[in-house]
């Protein structure tokens, strides 16, 4: 997938990948070294959330323009990034959302997990307003106003959902784009069946909490 | 003295004596020690003077006087474990934070 992100070329704009390694066991750092692409190596292990912020402030401090967030697990085509960087571009909107679910076309995962997204999607309508008919992917692409915003605050676990509603009450803009995506190649979901209820209810009640919270503050 | 003054006597002075002893070795901070030194106290002044108990069982208006030790310690036990979990969630972001600045800067100095 590195070097698909790497024969990518857009007009008028540079890539650089970057990997993080969030203190894997397996063989992630020996592999990251002899491919010698840029990643950067956790002490400790964060999970996703902690990682995933990690790159934005990466992209901060490199006082890059935008900034996306990409399955390595090669859910997510490098070639439908364009669909995700243009609308950026023409500053159509702050944050920009790949979905499975737009056009109903590639991988559509399960019933079960439909219904879950459904939920969610359910949710942060109620919530926020926001209609993300995919509001768990985790391809999504951001300028420099949600990095920004992103650094402050970052859900841990399973950020996806809860990010929408943190970005709306930041007052971001966001769009989908319809994308199509493979059924991931390798590795497991971060989301296990036996932790699904768990994981509802939690990313629920995070949503909910960050809601009021972020309401009251004004 | 019955017995189970003493016995009482002697476990509350265990206690203290442990609690000095992790404060003296730096194993426990100083605050959290507050309340768990408070609790010895307390301890000592009902295992000393025995009626104490009664008296405020009485004024509680409590028929079974030792429920009111139950009560009391569960209560100071339960807002103790709400404190140590807000503590753990703040060491949570704590450690995430100091993670990810460890993160950059080894990107940084290679």
């Amino acid at each position: 997938m590195y070097y698909e992100l790497q024969m990518l070329k857009l007009e008028g704009c540079s890539i650089s990948p970057l990997f993080i390694n969030d203190h894997s066991t397996d063989s992630t750092y020996e592999k990251l070294t002899e491919m010698k692409v840029k990643f950067l190596d956790n002490p400790i292990n964060i999970g996703i959330g902690g990682s995933v912020q990690l790159g934005f402030m990466y992209a901060e401090e490199n006082n890059f323009d935008f900034a996306v967030q990409i399955d390595g697990d090669g859910q997510h085509p490098p070639k439908e990034l364009n669909k995700l960087l243009t609308p950026l571009f023409n500053k159509e909107a702050d944050v920009l959302i790949g979905s499975r679910f737009i056009d109903k076309i590639g991988f559509q995962s399960s019933p079960l997990r439909r219904f879950g997204i459904n939920f969610f999607s359910h949710l942060n309508k109620f919530l926020v307003g926001a209609s993300i008919k995919d509001p768990t992917s985790g391809y999504r692409a951001y300028n420099k106003k949600a990095i920004l915003e992103l650094i402050q605050y970052y859900p841990d676990e399973y950020p996806e959902p809860e990010a929408i509603v943190y970005l709306v009450h930041k007052g971001l803009k966001i769009k989908e784009v319809s994308v199509v995506m493979n059924e991931r190649l390798m590795g497991v979901s971060s989301i296990k069946s036996f932790s699904t209820i768990y994981y509802m209810v939690k990313v629920s009640l995070n949503s909910i909490f960050l809601h009021l919270k972020m309401r009251s503050n004004g | 003295m019955d017995k189970i003054q003493i016995i009482a006597i002697i476990a509350v002075l265990f206690f203290i004596g442990l609690i000095t002893r992790f404060i003296m070795k730096g194993k426990l901070r100083t605050e959290y020690s507050i309340i768990w030194g408070l609790m010895a106290v307390i301890f000592l002044v009902f295992s000393v003077w025995r009626q104490s108990l009664d008296m405020l069982a009485n004024f509680f208006g409590v028929y079974y006087a030792p429920s009111l030790i139950f009560i009391f310690f569960f209560f100071m036990i339960f807002i103790f474990l709400i404190h140590l979990s807000v503590v753990n969630s703040k060491q949570h972001d704590q450690i995430k934070k100091l993670a990810q600045e460890i993160s950059l800067l080894k990107e940084k100095s290679l």
